[in-house]
């Protein structure tokens, strides 16, 4: 089957900077992708290639099989929602919705029926006279989600799309793109920075760091098998473990991720367990999240409601399985 | 231990700092509008007294007449100063001025609007400086000595005149020269010399306001336009111009009010046909007529005044 987008050896580069340094990647059709990392890593420039604000310095991108390269944007059958909505003042709602339709030649009547339909598929039905301005931050992101639907794309590209909003609004709008991406079929590409996010809607996720793609696979993935330090330190609340930690406990020399919640706390001494300091408590509500002091390593683990609590300053025991413990390729 | 003590005060609220300064401020402070109304009572009085106030005197001359054989003015309200205005040769002034003020305006748009676009969009640090100082540096000198140069550039003998001949357009230019109304014996005297210099003198009040306009305009719109399918034309026509016009309205009240006004420019580049400002010269000086003077100037404030609620009508200041 032919990828939705399709990566080969791309780079883009600003004079000395790298933002994209040969990235390979395949997103299938249909999928919701999420490209994750800290500011900078590239994962934006991507998108922005993928949309075609960007021209690759070299590498080959592929849209269901057609070569991008030197393609406007405006020839792209791919539609942005952006980081900040950027709907256009001075147009409507309804206008601003049918926007697409509208530059593509579609007669007034039926282009607005388009984009009321549309308004209503992102549960706005009936705010087309309003101007944006007059929108909340959540009303606005549905009509820059509608005004990008509205053209059917192949490709949905979502910079960023829940970053202005507040934390409740943005758990809503998490579920609901899930099941509008489902229900349509369209393919989604979403760029954030926040991990959870990415692990809670994506069906795959690729972490980038410097320019480059650290990691690819699915959120189970990711956070179970970090492939490297720097994903185990991005991703998750997860320990790093590094090397000496490990011989001791595994055996080998190598760097290694464990859970917060494959960690045991007990509150009575034992020779089995490794004995530990209780640094903090931070309370989240369906669990406790403890921060550790090992003989100087910070170690974190999680606690759910209900069990017995250590206190602040207690010295305690903690164990794991050897199992549990995820060995990391490289950087020994 | 005093350094310490004026540093963490123990009580929580601070004593009065003494001083007539210092009661002022907490005066200021308890009553914000008594600040607001004598920082604005001197330009208001300015404004409604000097500025204002000499414009209904200059309305209200316009209601005189003028006995025509005594020459002394008729201080009796009549229309008759109207009626004159209205006549053929008047008219005349009237139409020529407004023609001339449009065409400009509308010339000043096209040229200005690139430029703008560049330095909004595309001019950062130092080409950005050198972008206000091209665009300025013409306002530091005279305004005089510009069209002084500028006669001696559309001169006959001047040196448009010998760039022609050199690059053997000379047809060209004799070509333009022959045409009614436009042409004239050089670009000096003609109205094509008089547009050239009205264009070349009021630009900067042009640019910079489309500049300002155009640079509120965030950069994503524009590619949110590109991604939504729209062609470059389709995106300067449906998003670019649209916010930009609140600017270009701007420029044009200046560059349109400045030509209906301007007695200068025509005077020294120009034939010897009357705009406006010259015949508002002209008869409240040698001729004496103030009525009739003062019926003129009322014509560009009624002329911008249509205008303007034309342009409101069109919408160009929805997007402000």
């Amino acid at each position: 089957m032919v990828s939705a987008v399709s990566f080969q050896k791309v780079s883009r580069h600003f004079g000395s900077v790298k933002a994209v340094d040969a990235v390979d990647l395949d997103i299938e059709p249909g999928e919701f992708f999420a490209m994750l990392g800290p500011s900078g890593s590239g994962k934006t420039t991507c998108l922005r290639l993928i949309a075609g604000f960007e021209q690759p310095t070299s590498g080959a991108i592929s849209i269901f099989g057609e070569r991008a390269e030197g393609v406007p944007p405006y020839r792209r059958n791919v539609n942005t929602v952006f980081q900040d909505y950027a709907l256009f003042p001075h147009l409507n709602v309804l206008d601003n919705v049918a926007y697409g339709l509208m530059v593509k030649g579609i007669g007034r009547a039926e282009r607005l029926k388009a984009a009321e339909d549309t308004l209503a598929l992102v549960r706005l039905p009936g705010y087309g006279s309003r101007m944006p301005g007059q929108l909340s931050g959540g009303q606005r992101q549905r009509v820059a989600l509608a005004r990008a639907l509205v053209n059917r794309p192949k490709v949905l590209l979502l910079d960023e799309p829940l970053g202005a909003l507040d934390l409740k609004l943005r758990e809503n709008m998490q579920e609901e793109l899930k099941l509008l991406q489902k229900s349509l079929g369209v393919t989604f590409i979403f760029v954030t920075h926040d991990q959870g996010e990415a692990l809670s809607m994506a069906d795959r996720v690729a972490v980038f760091n410097d320019g480059h793609i650290m990691q690819i696979g699915t959120p189970h993935d990711i956070y179970q098998r970090p492939a490297s330090r720097f994903v185990a330190d991005f991703v998750g609340s997860s320990n790093v473990l590094p090397p000496e930690f490990v011989k001791l406990h595994s055996g080998q020399m190598r760097w290694a991720s464990l859970r917060p919640e494959a960690i045991r706390v007990k509150r009575e001494q034992d020779a089995n367990g490794i004995p530990a300091d209780v640094v903090a408590l931070n309370y989240l509500g369906a669990s406790t999240r403890i921060a550790l002091d090992v003989n100087g390593l910070r170690l974190h683990a999680m606690i759910p409601a209900g069990q017995p609590l250590p206190e602040q300053g207690e010295r305690v025991t903690i164990s794991f399985n050897r199992e549990q413990i995820h060995l990391m390729d490289g950087e020994a | 231990m005093s350094t310490s003590a004026a540093i963490a005060s123990t009580s929580a609220v601070l004593p009065r700092r003494g001083g007539v300064l210092n009661a002022l401020s907490d005066a200021f402070w308890r009553n914000p509008r008594l600040l607001l109304f004598l920082m604005l009572a001197p330009p208001v009085l300015w404004l409604g007294v000097v500025y204002l106030g000499s414009l209904f005197a200059l309305l209200l001359q316009s209601f005189f007449s003028i006995d025509e054989f005594s020459g002394l003015i008729n201080r009796e309200f009549t229309l008759k100063t109207y009626g004159e205005l209205l006549l053929p040769s008047n008219m005349d002034i009237m139409i020529r001025t407004v023609v001339m003020a449009a065409s400009v305006t509308i010339a000043s748009a096209i040229v200005a609007f690139p430029i703008a676009y560049f330095a909004a969009r595309y001019a950062r640090g130092k080409w950005k400086a050198l972008f206000y100082l091209g665009v300025m540096l013409p306002l530091w000198s005279s305004y005089l000595v510009k069209v002084y140069a500028w006669k001696l550039i559309l001169a006959k003998e001047g040196i448009l005149t010998w760039a022609l001949d050199k690059l053997h357009l000379t047809w060209l230019l004799d070509a333009w020269l022959s045409l009614p109304v436009v042409g004239g014996n050089s670009l000096s005297v003609s109205f094509t010399g008089t547009f050239i210099v009205f264009v070349y003198v009021w630009l900067p009040f042009m640019i910079l306001p489309i500049q300002a306009a155009l640079e509120r305009v965030p950069g994503n719109l524009i590619e949110a336009s590109a991604d939504l399918g729209a062609s470059p034309a389709q995106t300067f026509r449906n998003v670019l111009f649209p916010l930009a016009l609140p600017g270009i309205i701007a420029g044009s009240i200046f560059t349109f009010s400045l030509t209906l006004g301007d007695y200068i420019i025509p005077q020294i580049i120009g034939n010897s046909q009357y705009f406006i400002g010259q015949a508002v010269y002209s008869l409240q000086g040698t001729a004496g007529n103030i009525p009739l003077a003062a019926a003129f100037t009322v014509v560009p404030i009624v002329v911008m005044g249509i205008y303007l609620w034309m342009a409101r009508r069109m919408g160009a200041f929805d997007a402000l």
